[in-house]
């Protein structure tokens, strides 16, 4: 499946991939991060009750430094 | 100070309590070390913080900027800058509540203009309505206009936040009588948000009776911003203390001595 994270496409060798599942693919377990699928927030305790399906739009956002 | 004024002077902000009323963003550092170390030095309590995705190719061992300041050290002020719009800026805050696990005290911007920075007050007020609605504490940058200032308190903004002069200018003050006028009316905090270049410049800002004051750039882009962020400690707390005080009035065409004027020596 494609998704699209944070304006690139990523390709996965699976049908669909829970958040968790994506987490730890990206290597940010243990990070504080945000995730949006579609236009809507994904609340942390559905990280592992949810799929992300091919085509679905990801934004994976965090804190940095601004005034 | 608290000594001279015999009485506790905390800047409250929806029910929350600081004592140092210099509120500083977290941008244009050379690092985040450098980061930590203004801010230590400054003794700020409130923190500005932008929210941006993620950089998925950063190391997963590189510290992030959250890592240099934690939550139990620091009240965080999310923000909105480079919203242009308020739908933007409510889809920004709302990740920022589920990224900082429910905070909900905010800054809310949204930019008119990419050159000026300058505040789209329309789009801000519609945002600010749904923000406060939805939950949120909201800090709000504005224009110095006194009526829209009024606006953004009356549907519950829990502190007005207007320019001294457009972001990242150095600019200081440039209409001290807006800003008294804001004062004035508000019930409120009323916190210079933009504009300050120098020490002076956030003196004259407490001087006039603003609650605090947010500055980034002023620091960041000093040449020493640590020595820059222990002068601005030092120019809101004396800017404080000369408000409380309570200045002497203006003679403007009579000068009055210092000395005696009886038992001159003729």
């Amino acid at each position: 499946m494609k998704i699209h994270i944070n304006g690139s496409i990523s390709e996965f060798k699976v049908e669909k991939i829970t958040p968790e599942e994506l987490i730890i693919k990206l290597n940010l377990t243990g990070k504080r991060f945000a995730i949006e699928r579609n236009g809507e927030i994904i609340p942390k305790k559905d990280f592992d009750g949810i799929y992300i399906n091919d085509g679905d739009n990801i934004e994976i956002i965090g804190a940095v430094g601004g005034g | 100070m608290d000594k001279i004024l015999e009485k506790n002077d905390d800047l409250i902000i929806a029910g929350r309590s600081f004592q140092s009323r210099l509120l500083i963003g977290t941008g244009k550092y050379n690092n985040f070390k450098e980061t930590r170390a203004a801010i230590d030095e400054s003794q700020s309590q409130i923190v500005t913080v932008a929210i941006r995705r993620i950089n998925l190719g950063q190391s997963p061992d590189k510290p992030s900027l959250l890592e240099f300041l934690p939550q139990n050290e620091f009240t965080y002020l999310p923000n909105t800058a480079g919203c242009f719009t308020g739908d933007e800026a409510i889809r920004t805050l709302r990740l920022a509540r589920e990224l900082l696990d429910g905070h909900n005290l905010v800054k809310l911007e949204v930019l008119g203009d990419p050159d000026t920075l300058y505040p789209n007050v329309v789009e801000t007020i519609n945002a600010a309505k749904i923000l406060i609605k939805d939950g949120f504490d909201v800090m709000v940058y504005t224009s110095d206009d006194p009526i829209i200032a009024s606006q953004l308190e009356d549907i519950g903004c829990c502190a007005i936040m207007p320019l001294a002069s457009l972001i990242g200018s150095g600019m200081g003050i440039l209409n001290p009588w807006n800003l008294e006028i804001i004062i004035d009316k508000a019930n409120v905090p009323v916190i210079v948000d933009a504009g300050v270049g120098t020490a002076s410049d956030a003196s004259i800002a407490m001087e006039l009776g603003c609650d605090g004051v947010l500055m980034n750039t002023a620091i960041a882009l000093a040449d020493n911003p640590i020595l820059m962020a222990s002068a601005m400690k030092k120019a809101i707390e004396s800017g404080r203390e000369a408000f409380i005080a309570g200045r002497m009035d203006k003679k403007l065409y009579k000068a009055s001595p210092s000395s005696p004027v009886k038992g001159l020596i003729k």
